[in-house]
């Protein structure tokens, strides 16, 4: 946004002019995707996942919107509702399974987004900032979703929020109270689902906030790329508008194929059969899962089956430990230490990297699957290794690592040469 | 080749290249358009009655226990109706009134079908504001003028059920009915 | 110093893992896999072909009204289909006169509109079908949604109906606790393999088709089975329908982004 070369906003037309005096927003959107944002050239495909996450938010927010205009936030009417919106409502089947797979969409889209970031080392100096967001914007969608999925109120809406909650249990000595309060009584109920409806409304407009200020943040140092060389000059990059929006457009065509495939031809495929079966607080399904975004995140949960150290009961630990598995990406900045951004140029992190990506694969496996052998043992491993990622292999890596050669700039990383930048700085 | 290397260069070529190149960001842009506007009605058409909502927009009213004189209530499309079986004194009544002198101007005849001219079904929704009048009910106060009377401001309809007196504009609504047979009316 | 201090909550769980991961596997080592009558005598449904599978899928309607006599005739009197309105039954081409007839036999408890009280009155076709008072043992579930809510679907309704059949001995040899307790019926493709349900299908012409197919245990089991379909997902004709058209228009937009994305970028080296 602030490179000397990028272009400024001239409006021509008197109207224009008038309304860059009053509220200029044209402005705002001119240097935020417009010809006014210069972007690095050799973004890969892997950079197009930011705007399709944003175009999953929109996506959720609208089919949310009119969905609530016919749910009834419940416990009597809810899951009747549910079915008055697939059968009755005009198009309420299509509205419905759009934001049912519209969430794991979303998933799917950040999912990817951070593993670029972990690849591209995206959350180094100078966009920390960036990165701390988007960990924000993944709890809170992490929380969005956990109570969108309550609120059909059927057997895995209602044994997810009980065993989600009873995760609050753990905490000593107040986990008890935190519970009840959580979910306003001895159980899940009435008082839950409501207050489910009301924050999943509420959230997805919090997230619509943080991701503003997300992208605030990644248009003061610009965009990072492949090579995590930072722009040195004009020929390193290229406008936003037309490039950019070109590049993207096209690929959320790709993206609304695969996503339509999905809402129309399998809409279910994703979905968990017991929730077609209204909540009966007197018989847990014989095999509970969360939905697929959240199993490698529920088998770390999974995985601590003993007391640790005599005195921290396996409860505490597991929960424990599922949070601290997210919660860890905020010290990444400071972690990973090393000068060099980008994994291409990071032989021994890459090797890493790609053990990280099977790890939690693997993880998401063992986090469906039924909490028995042989799921709790490979899903011990895998957590093992997680946990030394994060927490031991980055930082040490990071120091002990030689990385390969640099490019001199983007253009050259691109060309193959760079004159033009060569001459003016190295002179 | 190098020279140029990422800087903008306007493309000088001849004029049929840049018209077929123009021509296709156009229809994607328009692709893009139209694709928008499909996605519109979905999200504007569930805002319409529901399927279960329009399967009430008719109801079967059976009248067999409806003596002369009286009325009942029914339920359509979720607002009152009236069904009366009129005596003949109050079709005299009506057929009495010099229809040019009404605020809506309506004869009985037109208010009612052929072979059933005793039958005067209404909305009970006062033309005015939508009030439910009065004088349906057993014991209610039928006006002035026999027929309905609207205790919100004040409206009296007569025994057509049109518009006599206070501040409606309209007859009582005739819904379109027939008669699937003598004793029963379908509505809507 | 924070990665100093990283490192040591990283063993923390990492040694909690460890741990939990010994005395785990010394468990196993202990006990073995898991086993259990279910585990080796569960089976999966056998497969069922119905014309509303797959992308281009449809509903026979003719199959789907005839899987309608079986419920009425057969299901009905243990299990509701409560998110079914008769007037949804226009969509598998009964008219509006036989809707009617049949609503009316049904008796449905609904206040008054205007007196407020819950009375009994014959059924319209704007009223879903009512509940199911079961005298017996447990409660037989409603079956509206049920090929979304087991795995398998239709499959799983055909080979549970079709399915029954006597415990065999060998699960007795290895689980001898494991015999069907009295009351209920061994099924292998029930999830615990025991049902309540006696097997409800029991011989052909058990149920009158109204043209005149002949009601074999095979016809009526898959035309039930696919009559559930329809009633879990009765949108499914539409869905499809819509799908295709909006999808081809995908691929048409999307490839002339693509070619106008080729365009713009077409002067810039190394793309």
């Amino acid at each position: 946004m602030s490179f000397p070369w990028a272009k400024q906003y001239t409006p021509s037309h008197p109207f224009m002019v008038w309304m860059d005096e009053k509220l200029p927003i044209p402005r705002l959107i001119y240097n935020a995707v417009g010809g006014g944002y210069e972007v690095p050239r050799n973004l890969n495909y892997f950079w197009n996942f930011g705007f399709l996450a944003g175009l999953c938010l929109v996506i959720q927010i609208v089919t949310g919107v009119v969905l609530a205009m016919h749910y009834g936030g419940d416990t009597r009417v809810a899951f009747d509702s549910t079915e008055h919106i697939m059968r009755d409502v005009n198009w309420g089947w299509m509205l419905r399974y759009g934001h049912a797979n519209g969430a794991s969409a979303f998933f799917v889209v950040v999912y990817l987004h951070i593993f670029r970031g972990f690849y591209y080392g995206s959350y180094k100096a100078p966009r920390e900032m960036v990165w701390l967001l988007g960990v924000v914007i993944f709890l809170l969608m992490m929380a969005t979703a956990f109570m969108g999925y309550v609120l059909p109120w059927g057997q895995m809406s209602y044994w997810g929020a009980k065993v989600i909650t009873g995760l609050f249990g753990a905490i000593p000595l107040v986990g008890e109270t935190i519970q009840q309060w959580l979910v306003g009584g001895f159980a899940p109920d009435n008082a839950t689902l409501n207050r489910f409806f009301s924050l999943h409304f509420l959230l997805p407009f919090v997230i619509l906030g943080v991701v503003i200020l997300h992208i605030w943040s990644l248009h003061i140092p610009g965009s990072s790329n492949p090579t995590g060389v930072e722009v040195k000059s004009e020929s390193d990059t290229v406008p936003f508008y037309p490039y950019f929006v070109a590049k993207d457009g096209w690929t959320i065509g790709l993206f609304l194929i695969v996503y339509s495939l999905m809402v129309f031809f399998m809409p279910n495929a994703l979905g968990h059969p017991d929730n077609y079966i209204p909540a009966n607080p007197m018989q847990t399904p014989a095999h509970i899962v969360p939905e697929w975004y959240f199993w490698p995140f529920y088998a770390i949960l999974r995985s601590f089956t003993q007391d640790w150290l005599w005195f921290i009961p396996a409860k505490l630990m597991g929960v424990l430990a599922m949070f601290s598995a997210i919660l860890v990406w905020f010290f990444l900045p400071w972690l990973d230490r090393s000068p060099v951004r980008s994994g291409s140029y990071r032989p021994l992190y890459r090797k890493f990297f790609w053990v990280l990506v099977v790890d939690v694969l693997i993880l998401g496996y063992c986090g469906g699957s039924p909490a028995e052998q042989p799921y709790v043992l490979i899903a011990q491993l895998a957590s093992i290794y997680y946990f030394l990622h994060f927490f031991v292999i980055v930082p040490i890596v990071s120091s002990i690592e030689r990385p390969d050669p640099l490019p001199f700039s983007i253009t050259e990383s691109v060309l193959g040469h760079d004159e033009a930048a060569a001459l003016g700085t190295r002179a | 080749m190098a020279q140029d290397a990422g800087i903008d260069t306007p493309v000088v070529s001849d004029g049929d290249g840049v018209r077929r190149r123009d021509f296709i960001n156009i229809a994607a842009v328009s692709a893009a358009g139209i694709g928008g506007v499909t996605v519109l009605y979905p999200l504007i058409s569930q805002m319409a009655p529901s399927a279960d909502v329009l399967a009430e927009s008719s109801t079967e009213v059976d009248i067999s226990q409806v003596q002369p004189g009286q009325a009942i209530k029914r339920v359509f499309r979720k607002q009152p109706l009236f069904v009366r079986n009129l005596t003949p004194k109050e079709i005299a009544e009506a057929n009495a009134v010099d229809v040019s002198s009404l605020r809506d101007p309506q004869t009985l005849e037109q208010r009612t079908k052929p072979g059933h001219e005793n039958w005067l079904i209404t909305m009970g929704v006062c033309t005015h504001l939508g009030c439910v009048p009065l004088g349906a009910g057993e014991g209610e106060v039928k006006g002035e003028f026999g027929g309905y009377f609207c205790p919100c401001h004040g409206s009296v309809y007569d025994t057509a059920a049109r518009i006599r007196k206070g501040p409606a504009p309209k007859n009582l609504e005739v819904p379109p009915y027939e008669f699937s047979s003598d004793t029963v009316v379908k509505i809507g | 110093m924070i990665r100093i201090f990283s490192i040591a909550v990283g063993l923390f769980f990492a040694g909690a893992l460890l741990w939990s991961l010994t005395l785990d596997t010394i468990g196993l080592a202990h006990d073995g896999l898991p086993k259990s009558a279910e585990r080796s005598f569960h089976e999966h449904p056998k497969p069922l072909a119905l014309s509303s599978d797959g992308w281009f899928g449809k509903f026979d309607r003719k199959q789907v009204k005839r899987g309608f006599e079986v419920y009425q005739q057969v299901c009905a009197s243990c299990h509701a289909i409560q998110h079914v309105a008769y007037r949804d039954l226009a969509a598998i081409d009964m008219g509006e006169a036989e809707i009617k007839d049949i609503a009316s036999k049904a008796t449905i408890s609904a206040k008054d509109p205007l007196t407020g009280e819950v009375k009994d009155r014959p059924g319209l076709p704007s009223d879903h079908f009512p509940p199911v008072v079961y005298a017996g043992q447990g409660t037989p579930p409603d079956l509206s949604l049920i090929t979304k809510a087991r795995h398998g679907g239709a499959a799983y309704i055909h080979s549970l109906l079709t399915g029954y059949t006597t415990q065999p001995a060998e699960l007795l040899k290895q689980f001898p606790d494991a015999k069907t307790p009295d009351g209920l019926h061994y099924n292998p493709y029930f999830a615990n393999l025991n049902i309540a349900m006696p097997p409800p299908l029991t011989s052909d012409g058990q149920v009158t088709y109204s043209d005149g197919t002949k009601a074999t245990i095979e016809q009526m089991s898959t035309d039930v089975s696919a009559f559930l379909v329809w009633t879990a997902e009765p949108k499914l004709d539409k869905r499809h329908q819509v799908g295709l058209w909006w999808v081809g228009f995908l691929i048409y937009a999307t490839v002339l982004g693509y070619l106008s994305y080729r365009n713009i970028w077409a002067e810039k080296k190394g793309h």
